[in-house]
């Protein structure tokens, strides 16, 4: 359709101050956290009500203009990656706490809200939104439940999934449903539960009732140094063989350390190999009797050096290292790739052995910070662009999400699939798997214009026989470039 | 690699290669929080600084607007994770965009207009006398009254309502050259007037030399009508910002000082840059980095000093706003704060949001009044959220700006203030 018809019908739609086309904007929503593909959109549109959401996706309905929804642009799988040709929904304009309903612990909030904002404005009644995301500070909760994310706490808490009763939702039609409700155990299929997770593939989230837990009542936390990332491992399996569910437990390896410490100075060891962070909360006499047990763990084990966090301000200070952790690598090379696959946890020392073999075979440096807990590794390969390392670090990269899968684990913990992975979809499922997923995605969006190209392995992206280890498609003609 | 900067120092591409575009630094951006949009967004200044330098965009309007609207609060690089020095990258795509793209004749004139104004004092002074006219007359009440205030265009609207309640007295105090302390003599110390400090602020001024000379300090204060800079520098008015650096280097040089104290946040975080501003200026590189070496914010210089002068109680419920050019440019945080609580009796309260900018920023809400008017509105509330008795914050403009949007019954005052009634044991107000 010519551009400045559609314009005028978002304009009448939604006003002209909310409709962006100047190219310089529009490069500026041209990628996400994964800045390797880049597509410029056609529009960038910012609605201020989910009134606004529903009319602007079903002027795209008529017209089969794919559109794709964005909160924060801090997906690390080219999840908001716009279509060529498309719309970029922005929901930075609902960005509101509608409601918040103590009693029942509950509150209602807009797609654009941060998950940190949640947290903070419920910090009064003593509650607070359990899933923490390292991106907490900037992330959306309507991303959060696109992407099911998760933190450092969901070892103990669970994920977004966990903590959503209700969503309201503008279907790829324009149409306006509500998905869950406000109490657990509805009869019928569980719709909620297809869409949490569905990486904007199903539609927009425009307000979201989250579940909100106690501010538990005792928090202990302790950093330990280990002389051998296998230590650190074979300690995580210590721990929870003994029955223990600490509320966290991250570990990060010498290279991350030097990174987080050049960050943010958090008294975090540069002469070791490896650093566990744990962290258990609940009635305090529980965690005090764990916490001694765990210290004893991870003597036993070996460990160097256990600082226990004296105050609430140091222990923040070692929360914030870890959660800056990616963005910090920025500050010991100038490029790298974050993969995000998950391995058994019994198998957690094996599979860090193996990258770093396959590190050292490929002539380059991977620091590994992760969810220790549940085998959720965050590798980061390093490299130079310019130095012309680009291919192999994301030969390396994928490598290493195979070899995740191959060790019975998956290619993704919480970051999602998105553009990045999703022709190693097959890698981990059949075909009539993935028939059934497909099948679930066209039931939300026959005429595929909702978030197309993500998740899911498409001839026309992957070739007749999706595999790995090829350009992206898009890549290859020229649409989108890794840089 | 073709790009759209001319050669006068562009930005640096190793550190436009630091930013990873996280977006970590999002939430705290004043420009985002009230736009929601990329292009207002430090991420987003970033991403197109950096397009600009790969030739894919141009340095002209449309990228220009985007660099004008940045408050320069430097909110950013404190929450910047990868070390992005996004300092470094403004000042640089400032002086591009003054060179390389033309104004409209409405917004020169009115940038002519502030620069030949603010700097410089004398000018001030008769325009503040001027404008005491129109507050007292009551010709004020009056243009209101009719609605014609609502028909001047937003930015003279700004400049108007920032003149503030000033008294003639005040506006003709001048400080002393010189105020030897009543004891031993620990520092010599030079304090800088300021422009509009010096104008609006002058018991500001007198406070703080009260204060240095209890705390057993030989205070010098230039009587030269120098303007710092900082204005033109944050500005991106280069070569009129080194100008005034390098008076300014002079001015303080004939002294033998062993501290240079300032009591602007804006000024002293622009002091403590010369030495970086004529880094490749032969003459001048050694004598600015000395000069930049002593300079204090006077809050940093009273936590470095044991007190030594007594101090009387203030019971009072302090709420204290950090200025962006001394938090995050300075990153001087903790310091008013302990200065603030050596005061026996003072109730110090943080307040919510405390990272955002209240919209000041420099001559930011004179030329971008707009969203100046609604980050200033958003820190009234969470200023008025912890009820306090006085507000408290320690540069000229944050005073300005967060005045007109407070409630009128709660004073503000700048740090040093209460340290000076405390030590005197008088009323603050
Ligand atoms: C430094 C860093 C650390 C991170 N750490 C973690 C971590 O610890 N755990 C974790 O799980 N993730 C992490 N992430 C990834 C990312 O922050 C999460 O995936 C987050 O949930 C994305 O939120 P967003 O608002 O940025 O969404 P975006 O990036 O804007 O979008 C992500 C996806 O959600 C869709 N979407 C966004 N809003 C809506 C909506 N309202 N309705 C429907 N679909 C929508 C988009 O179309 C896209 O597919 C990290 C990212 C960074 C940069
Ligand atoms: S400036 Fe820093 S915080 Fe902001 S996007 Fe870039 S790396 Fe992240
Ligand atoms: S300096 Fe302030 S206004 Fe400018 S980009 Fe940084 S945070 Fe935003």
């Amino acid at each position: 359709m010519e551009h400045s018809a559609l314009r005028a019908e978002f304009v009448a739609a939604i006003g002209a101050d909310a409709v962006l086309d100047d190219p310089v904007s529009l490069r500026s929503y041209e990628c996400d956290g994964l800045t390797g593909f880049r597509v410029v959109p056609e529009f960038v549109l910012l609605p201020t009500d989910t009134a606004q959401v529903a009319a602007a996706v079903a002027i795209c309905a008529r017209h089969t203009v794919p559109f794709v929804a964005r909160g924060a642009g801090t997906c690390l799988s080219g999840g908001s990656l716009p279509v060529a040709e498309g719309v970029v929904i922005s929901l930075q304009k609902l960005r509101s706490v509608l409601e918040i309903d103590v009693e029942n612990r509950r509150a209602v909030v807009q797609p654009g809200v941060t998950n940190l904002d949640v947290s903070k404005a419920v910090a009064e009644y003593g509650l607070y939104f359990a899933p923490d995301p390292s991106s907490q500070q900037v992330c959306t909760i309507g991303g959060n439940v696109a992407e099911n994310s998760g933190g450092a706490h969901c070892l103990k808490y669970g994920f977004t999934v966990h903590h959503i009763h209700e969503v309201q939702v503008v279907l790829p039609d324009g149409a306006v449903t509500t998905l869950g409700a406000p109490s657990p155990h509805q009869p019928g299929y569980d719709l909620l539960g297809a869409f949490v997770g569905s990486e904007g593939t199903l539609g927009i989230v425009t307000r979201i009732t989250v579940k909100l837990l106690a501010t538990p009542t005792a928090v202990r936390t302790l950093v330990a140094d280990f002389p051998s990332v296998e230590q650190a491992g074979d300690t995580v399996t210590g721990m929870i063989a003994s029955g223990i569910v600490p509320a966290a437990v991250e570990m990060m390896d010498a290279l991350a350390l030097e990174a987080v410490e050049a960050s943010v100075q958090a008294g975090y060891s540069l002469d070791t190999a490896a650093a566990l962070l744990v962290e258990l909360d609940g009635p305090p006499a529980e965690v005090a009797t764990q916490f001694a047990e765990i210290e004893q763990l991870c003597k036993d084990n070996g460990t160097t050096k256990l600082v226990i966090a004296p105050t609430p301000e140091a222990r923040a200070a070692m929360w914030k290292g870890r959660k800056a952790a990616f963005a910090a690598v920025g500050r010991i090379s100038p490029n790298y790739f974050v993969q995000d696959g998950v391995v058994p946890r019994t198998r957690l020392a094996e599979a860090l052995v193996r990258i770093s073999e396959m590190a050292d075979e490929a002539g380059l440096r991977v620091a590994n910070v992760f969810h220790a807990g549940d085998g959720n590794l965050h590798p980061l390969v390093l490299y130079s662009e310019q130095a012309g390392e680009h291919d192999r670090a994301e030969h390396l990269s994928t490598a290493i999400a195979e070899l995740c899968v191959d060790l019975g684990g998956s290619l993704s913990g919480e970051h999602g699939i998105g553009t990045d992975k999703a022709c190693s979809m097959p890698r981990q499922y059949s075909d009539v798997d993935l028939a059934t997923m497909t099948l679930l995605r066209k039931a939300f969006d026959p005429d595929e214009i909702c978030n197309p190209g993500k998740l899911l392995p498409t001839p026309r992206l992957c070739g007749d026989r999706p595999g790995p280890h090829r350009a992206h498609p898009l890549e290859a003609a020229g649409i989108i470039e890794r840089i | 690699m073709s790009t759209s900067y001319d050669a006068h120092h562009p930005p640096r591409r190793d550190v436009l290669d630091e930013c990873v575009h996280c977006g970590f630094c999002l939430p705290t951006c004043p420009t985002y929080a009230v736009t929601g949009l990329e292009t207002e967004s430090p991420r987003g200044r970033i991403y197109m600084m950096d397009l600009a330098a790969r030739g894919e965009i141009g340095v002209d309007e449309a990228f220009g607007e985007h660099i004008d609207s940045c408050l320069g609060c430097l909110a950013c690089v404190t929450a910047c994770p990868s070390g992005v020095q996004y300092d470094k990258l403004i000042e640089s795509v400032r002086p591009q965009v003054e060179r390389n793209v033309p104004r409209t004749r409405a917004d020169t004139l009115f940038r002519g207009l502030v620069f030949a104004l603010f700097p410089h004092p004398g000018r001030l002074r008769v325009a503040a006398l001027g404008g005491i006219v129109y507050q007292r007359t009551g010709l004020r009440a009056l243009v209101h009254r009719l609605g014609l205030i609502d028909r001047l265009p937003a930015r003279l609207r700004a400049l108007e309502s920032l003149l503030p309640p000033v008294t003639v007295r005040a506006l003709f105090t001048r400080t002393p050259e010189r105020t030897r302390p009543s004891g031993p003599v620990r520092l010599r110390v030079g304090l800088l007037a300021g422009c509009a400090q010096r104008v609006f602020f002058g018991d500001v001024n007198a406070a703080t030399v009260r204060v240095l000379a209890a705390e057993g300090c030989d205070v010098l204060v230039p009587r030269d009508r120098q303007c710092c800079g900082a204005l033109s520098v944050h500005a991106g008015r280069e070569e009129e910002g080194l100008a005034r650096a390098r008076a300014t280097i002079e001015m303080f040089e004939r002294y033998r000082l062993d501290v240079v104290v300032a009591n602007v946040a804006g000024c002293g975080s622009t002091l403590k840059e010369y030495a970086d501003l004529l880094a490749d200026d032969p003459a001048w590189a050694e004598r600015a980095k000395a000069f930049s070496a002593k300079v204090r914010d006077i809050s940093e210089l009273l936590a470095e000093l044991t007190p030594r002068a007594p101090r009387h109680p203030i019971s009072t419920r302090v709420a204290y706003h950090d200025a962006c050019h001394l938090s995050n440019a300075q990153k001087i945080r903790s310091q008013p704060r302990a200065v603030l609580r050596s005061i026996p009796d003072l109730q110090l309260h943080d307040i919510a949001e405390a990272e955002l900018c209240c919209g000041s920023a420099g001559i930011y809400n004179l030329v971008e009044p707009e969203t100046a008017e609604e980050l200033g509105r958003r820190k009234a509330k969470h200023l008025e959220a912890v009820t306090p008795d006085v507000v408290v914050t320690a540069n000229a403009g944050c005073l300005l700006q967060i005045r007109r949007f407070l409630d009128t019954g709660i004073p503000l005052l700048h740090p040093v203030q209460l340290v000076d009634a405390s030590i005197r044991g008088v009323d603050p107000l």
